[in-house]
């Protein structure tokens, strides 16, 4: 049978899945709605940046002096200009804690008594900023927000009083208190955003996930109606059943990847900086670094629901641990080593590295070699492993 | 107009040009490919002459099985099994469920492998050819073989496909074979608003679409209403008769294999127990001490029954109606037995009527008493544990 026929009965076989894929409204609605979950889900769940808005803070001025309430009032000011805080007064510690166990507020700043005395008598007024143990990327937020306010408010604070005191100007008194300025410059336009972190993470994971799934499903699914049947009788290779089926689930995975893609840049503002065109070729990379294992699995499973369930047992790790949603860097080292034997790691970075920094091939060619030999040995297993099952 | 290049002259096919689409007339033998110039344009093309190509074998089998085996682990579920189809005709494969019939399809249809043996279909070998085997030879499996969401020209398109029928080929094949079934009206709609014996029809249809020499019909009415049933069962005929397809049917339906089957191989556990016309298999017993009884009993209750069914002679018992039973039995005093009985009951008999025998006195015969001890006769040197479906039944009957 000639290379040539293998192509045109997959092709048939592509048509019949997507005609029947195509005829369900519900499976329709699914493929656009899915991407777009997985795009806001991940897009708020995880906080992006280090701002904070509207955060209930409750405040206690045990101050006996004047410049507990000075600070206070400077504290609301900048507030009602950056809306980060809904402040509410309290009594004291023990009323933060009651507070915060209710889960009223999510953090508290204590001016203690000796405030004004301490500044006064030439010492360093205290203020204690207090924390939510339970939730530490909140509370990690507020500390950095609430003491970067702080510390601009006391540098506000000392200019001032040098101006006035001993009257040196206003620029001056800067540049004596804050010797050192600090500007970011990223290597491409635009503030860093979470989003732009993890669309092309997504993009290379749903592709993955439409074939990991559907893969083993159109398979295992067509051998229990007895429909296999029909096409193991015809005179086809069998791969052309594999290859056809891996064409309608390649089409399905890239037309959610691209929904992605239009949201991300469209509803939020991901810029891609590389070439269109070497993104895709990216995802169809993915796409052939994956397929052995989605026909390995589908060879020595019986049961569709075995199969799915094989599946889902290798996603999960491969989602969290290839560095979709979190960078690699922050995982331990053992980690970062399984990581690296996980093709979706290649195909998340490549594809970062094009749509965020704009590289070119060049940059990426070594992450394309490790995908094409994942996918070519993955297949080498594959294709003899699923021709044996198909004639038991 | 056309100018070909070989000198195989068997059959005459149409074939547009892909590239002006002037329609030209190429002759070669049936399956085979060619490269043809077509002179209106002058571009050169591959084309692949429809049809099935001439089945090695002249000796009139259509298909000829040898010492066919497959095992499931330990368990045979063929078990050393030969016969041979004739070309043209329908043959029945008789048994219970689990007694191998599905799975010598599924070898036929090069979907299983057998453990031993081997077997020739079209005049190609199951195991070396099925390639081969493969281009002539259709299926209607026990589940269905088509897509719910696509229409009924939709899947036979596809499996036209799949079976390299050009485009105009297979859209008059598809119109033909749906004009045979009377769904041209249907065409067009999804299988998923079709009836069950509309499914089937276009099922049936479905395999005829690559015209297979051997058509294999497993179960082909399991599930179907009345109506359905006697559809299929005509359909089934025609498309022997028309097409000359050779057909074989397995099904465990007496009346089924004796309505449709030229001949009939009965199969139990595995093994071909009698392979003979329906009416040669009849023969069989009727030198034999199976006999059976229609009894009317004018005041019929359940204790009479009871008390017949426990005589040893009694092989078993239908009640039709409200008075009438159907009594199978053995031996020279059964009749004797069962008045008796019925008269000790206070039983008022009507009627006792001799009945012909059937196909199912025959089944009965064979996979009853006499074919248990024979078969532990001959697996007596080897002392396998035999299972299956097939054994409940079996221990009723004894």
């Amino acid at each position: 049978m000639s290379v040539k026929n293998v192509i045109r009965h997959s092709g048939w076989i592509c048509w019949k899945d997507l005609l029947e894929f195509s005829r369900s409204k519900l499976r329709l609605i699914m493929l656009v709605l899915m991407p777009l979950f997985m795009m806001v889900m991940v897009g708020f769940i995880f906080p992006s940046g280090s701002t904070i808005s509207d955060t209930p803070i409750a405040l206690v001025n045990n101050d006996t002096g004047t410049l507990g309430s000075s600070f206070v009032t400077q504290l609301e000011t900048i507030n009602n200009q950056t809306g980060m805080m809904d402040l509410r007064s309290a009594q004291d510690f023990n009323d933060i804690k009651t507070k915060l166990q209710n889960n009223d507020i999510n953090g508290g700043i204590i001016i203690p008594e000796n405030f004004s005395s301490d500044i006064r008598s030439g010492k360093q007024g205290l203020i204690t900023i207090v924390i939510d143990q339970s939730n530490p990327q909140m509370s990690l937020t507020i500390q950095a927000v609430l003491t970067k306010t702080i510390e601009a408010m006391g540098k506000q604070t000392a200019i001032y009083n040098m101006n006035s005191t001993f009257h040196v100007s206003i620029a001056t008194a800067t540049s004596m208190v804050t010797p050192y300025t600090v500007e970011s410059k990223g290597i491409v336009p635009g503030e860093p955003n979470y989003f732009q972190f993890v669309a092309p993470g997504i993009i290379a994971m749903v592709v993955m996930m439409a074939l990991m799934t559907g893969l083993p499903h159109a398979i295992s699914y067509e051998k229990d109606i007895g429909t296999l049947d029909g096409m193991l009788a015809a005179p086809i290779n069998r791969l052309s059943i594999i290859l056809g089926k891996v064409m309608a689930q390649t089409v399905r995975g890239m037309i959610q990847g691209f929904i992605i893609l239009i949201l991300a840049v469209v509803l939020f503002g991901v810029v891609i900086e590389g070439n269109i065109l070497l993104v895709i070729f990216l995802i169809l990379l993915t796409v052939f670094s994956f397929v052995g294992l989605g026909i390995l699995i589908t060879s020595f499973t019986d049961k569709e629901e075995t199969a799915t369930m094989v599946m889902m047992t290798l996603m999960f790790p491969m989602m969290f641990l290839s560095g979709v949603f979190f960078p690699l860097q922050q995982m331990p080292w053992y980690m970062q080593g399984i990581a690296k034997f996980l093709p979706l790691t290649y195909a998340t970075t490549a594809l970062r590295k094009v749509m965020v920094l704009g590289a070119d091939i060049t940059a990426v060619w070594s992450d394309v070699l490790i995908l094409v030999g994942f996918g070519i040995i993955l297949l080498a297993i594959a294709v003899p492993m699923f021709q044996r099952a198909m004639s038991k | 107009m056309i100018r070909m290049e070989t000198e195989n002259t068997q059959t005459t096919h149409q074939f547009k040009c892909p590239h002006c689409g002037t329609i030209g007339g190429y002759i070669g033998k049936p399956g085979e490919r060619l490269i043809v110039t077509c002179v209106a344009c002058n571009s050169k093309g591959r084309i692949t002459i429809p049809g099935a190509t001439q089945p090695q074998s002249t000796n009139g089998n259509a298909i000829e099985i040898t010492h066919l085996r497959k095992l499931f682990g330990d368990f045979p579920a063929v078990d050393d099994v030969s016969f041979v189809v004739k070309k043209g005709e329908i043959f029945g494969l008789l048994g219970p469920n689990g007694a191998g019939k599905s799975t010598i399809i599924r070898m036929l249809c090069t979907l299983t492998r057998p453990t031993q043996g081997t077997a020739s279909v079209a005049g190609y070998d199951i195991i070396k050819q099925a390639g081969k085997v493969r281009q002539h030879i259709g299926l209607v499996s026990e589940k269905m073989i088509m897509y719910d969401e696509l229409t009924a020209r939709e899947n036979l398109k596809l499996f036209g496909k799949l079976y390299n029928l050009p485009n105009e080929l297979l859209h008059k094949r598809i119109d033909e074979l749906l004009s045979f079934v009377r769904m041209e009206k249907w065409a067009d709609h999804r299988i998923n608003t079709f009836s069950t014996g509309m499914k089937q029809r276009i099922n049936v249809i479905r395999a005829l679409v690559n015209q297979p020499e051997i058509l294999y019909l497993d179960e082909p009415t399991l599930g179907l209403d009345p109506q359905s049933t006697a559809e299929i069962r005509e359909l089934t005929k025609r498309i022997n008769a028309e097409h000359g397809t050779t057909i074989i049917l397995t099904t465990h339906i007496m009346f089924e294999a004796e309505a449709l089957c030229k001949r009939i191989g009965i199969i139990d556990h595995g093994k071909i127990v009698a392979l003979d016309s329906p009416a040669n298999l009849k023969k069989l017993i009727s030198g034999t001490d199976v006999t059976t009884f229609e009894i009317e009993i004018a005041n019929l209750e359940p204790q009479m029954i009871t008390a017949v069914q426990s005589l040893s002679s009694v092989k078993s018992l239908v009640q039709e109606d409200p008075s009438h039973l159907l009594v199978r039995t053995t031996g020279d005093d059964a009749f004797d037995n069962i008045i008796d009985t019925l008269r000790k009951k206070n039983a008022t008999v009507r009627m006792v009527k001799n009945l012909e025998p059937s196909l199912e006195d025959v089944f009965l015969h064979l996979t009853g008493r006499e074919a248990r001890e024979k078969v532990s006769e001959n697996n007596t040197s080897n002392a396998r544990p035999r299972h299956g479906p097939g054994r409940r039944r079996a221990k009723r009957i004894r």
